[in-house]
């Protein structure tokens, strides 16, 4: 049973991480209607940096993850400004596409400059475990699932009560109607891409943390779907839920199939597996729009 | 009495939409400030399309306006973008009402408060809901879930958080019943006398937007066809006819008059 446990709380940590791209990719989706892919690959690039920033150049982990929030901001300004803008007002698929070069793009860079090996994160939290409801668990997971929480709560806040997230609302439901009320609607999609580069950036960070990074990083981003398709594409309290779902389960069936049936890898592909049973079911997700009709 | 500034002119505008359809055909007006002036005119005549060259929203629907100018108070709001125009204060409230669904009433009041300092917020919001006082009762509801009555005294207070000078109001009767019609047309005309703001008023209701207005202009196929005070359009035949629904006397109508009409029609144009 402790073994369960200990998956339930890995789940936890690991859909904790899902979650925040999950949200990255909700708020570009909302705000842009563009799906992007490249989510996974801008999580990948964040870690990268913040391991060159602390490894490579020596720098204290809080200066470098400092700096790398600092550079998803711009990467996330370049690749609106650059390539996403000259977009608008092209077909959608177009746009897809688009989005699937520059995973191919992001990833390739990175592979030039820091090869394919698995990097390392030096130590920044104590590896003594913690006692969680009776199962040792390592600080870093504490800390990773307690930062996605915080984020959650910064980003539910911002989305209520201020001024450029209601202006992102707005501009999700109607673009246009949002123009004629001053809102600058360039503006909100930079700042969308802005946001969703930095969280998932963190995400990177939080991972290379945990397990070290690799080349292979960027897969994480196909996870998104089922958290995602789970909680519904333009919520983001199902982006938070859906990620913590697709984690908890993934690991929890992985471990089941293992016991059960002998089977390794099932871990894998359950999240998929998930998201073909979610879409026959509840296309819209838990928490989807459905458009209001007034008759 | 009667305030001299031209608040707004349009001149010799010509709007083309994706590159191919002329829409607006050398279009002038002109707006004096603090007065409530009416656009008048069939569907499909170009009201909507004069009324997004003057606030820029044309850009989002592949429009574009090709010749002429639109001079706003000392400068001109041609081709720029629509966020500076709405800074500048000049507010467009769109037709269908549009107001954002999935936000509550007082989310769609911040939105439109979206250019205006913080400050502000709570007194223009005070004042909003001292119009509306409907909206008041509803601020934390979703505004999908309105009627359309109350939907369209969302969108004009909308407006009215972003402190326009120049409010560009796009058929705030459709799809309303005629009470309802009454009551906004009385509110409207309310705002311009107390907020001082000059209004652009595009409408098909002829009778309640020139029962409001001091001055009209009638458009047909993206031309001005006539204009002049509201009173003297009121008593002109030829808009009594057209717009208002009467006959000379009350005769019936026959075929032949309403090739009359249409004779008639492409001489005014």
């Amino acid at each position: 049973m402790e073994f369960y446990l200990q998956l339930f709380i890995s789940g936890l940590v690991i859909g904790s991480i899902y979650s925040l791209v999950a949200l990255g990719f909700v708020i570009i989706y909302k705000a842009t209607k563009v799906v992007n892919f490249a989510q996974g690959e801008m999580l990948m690039a964040g870690a990268y940096v913040c391991f060159a920033l602390t490894v490579q150049a020596g720098l204290p982990f809080i200066a470098s993850f400092l700096l790398t929030l600092a550079f998803s901001v711009l990467l996330g300004l370049c690749i609106e400004r650059l390539i996403l803008r000259p977009m608008i007002g092209e077909p959608i698929i177009s746009v897809i596409m688009v989005t699937i070069g520059l995973s191919s793009v992001l990833k390739a860079v990175v592979q030039f400059f820091w090869g394919t090996d698995i990097r390392v994160y030096p130590e920044v939290l104590p590896t003594e475990p913690v006692m969680v409801a009776g199962v040792p668990v390592a600080p870093v997971y504490v800390a990773a699932f307690l930062l996605s929480l915080l984020l959650f709560a910064a980003f539910t806040l911002f989305f209520k009560y201020s001024r450029y997230g209601i202006a992102m609302r707005a501009t999700a439901f109607d673009q246009q109607a949002a123009q004629s009320m001053g809102i600058g609607i360039k503006n909100i999609f930079a700042l969308s891409w802005c946001i969703a580069a930095v969280v998932s950036s963190i995400g990177g960070v939080i991972l290379g943390n945990i397990n070290g990074i690799n080349i292979q990083l960027g897969q994480l981003g196909l996870k998104v779907f089922p958290a995602v398709i789970l909680g519904g594409l333009d919520s983001l309290l199902g982006a938070a839920i859906g990620g913590l779902a697709i984690g908890v389960l993934e690991n929890v069936c992985g471990g089941l199939a293992k016991d059960l049936l002998g089977l390794g890898g099932f871990r894998e592909v359950s999240a998929f597996i998930f998201l073909v049973l979610i879409l026959m079911v509840k296309p819209y997700g838990l928490f989807g729009t459905r458009h209001i009709e007034r008759v | 009495m009667e305030p001299a500034l031209d608040l707004l002119r349009v001149e010799n505008i010509e709007v083309v939409y994706n590159d191919v359809v002329l829409v607006l055909k050398g279009l002038s007006l002109t707006v004096r400030e603090g007065r409530i002036t009416a656009l008048l005119g069939a569907n499909g005549a170009g009201k909507s399309t004069t009324l997004k060259a003057i606030s820029g929203l044309l850009a989002g629907e592949n429009g574009e306006v090709t010749d002429g100018s639109i001079l706003y108070g000392d400068g001109s709001i041609h081709r720029q973008p629509p966020e500076r125009t709405v800074r500048q204060g000049v507010f467009q409230v769109m037709e269908g009402r549009r107001v954002f669904e999935d936000l509550t009433v007082e989310e769609n009041l911040r939105c439109g408060a979206f250019t205006r300092p913080t400050a502000e917020f709570a007194e223009r919001l005070d004042r909003v809901y001292g119009y509306f006082p409907r909206l008041a009762e509803r601020k934390a509801q979703l505004a999908g879930y309105m009627s359309g009555g109350e939907q369209q005294m969302l969108a004009i207070g909308r407006a009215l958080m972003a402190r326009p000078r120049l409010l560009l109001l796009d058929e705030p009767s459709l799809g309303l019943a005629p009470m309802l019609v009454e009551e906004i047309f009385s509110i409207i005309r309310t705002i311009n006398e107390q907020e001082g703001v000059t209004i652009l008023l595009v409408e098909q209701n002829a009778r309640a937007a020139l029962s409001i207005a001091e001055y009209g202009y009638i458009m047909e196929n993206g031309r001005i066809v006539m204009d002049g005070e509201a009173a003297a359009l009121l008593n002109n035949p030829d808009v009594q006819e057209f717009y208002l629904g009467m006959g000379h006397g009350g005769e019936k109508r026959s075929y032949r008059d309403v090739k009359h009409y249409r004779r008639r029609k492409r001489w005014l144009g």
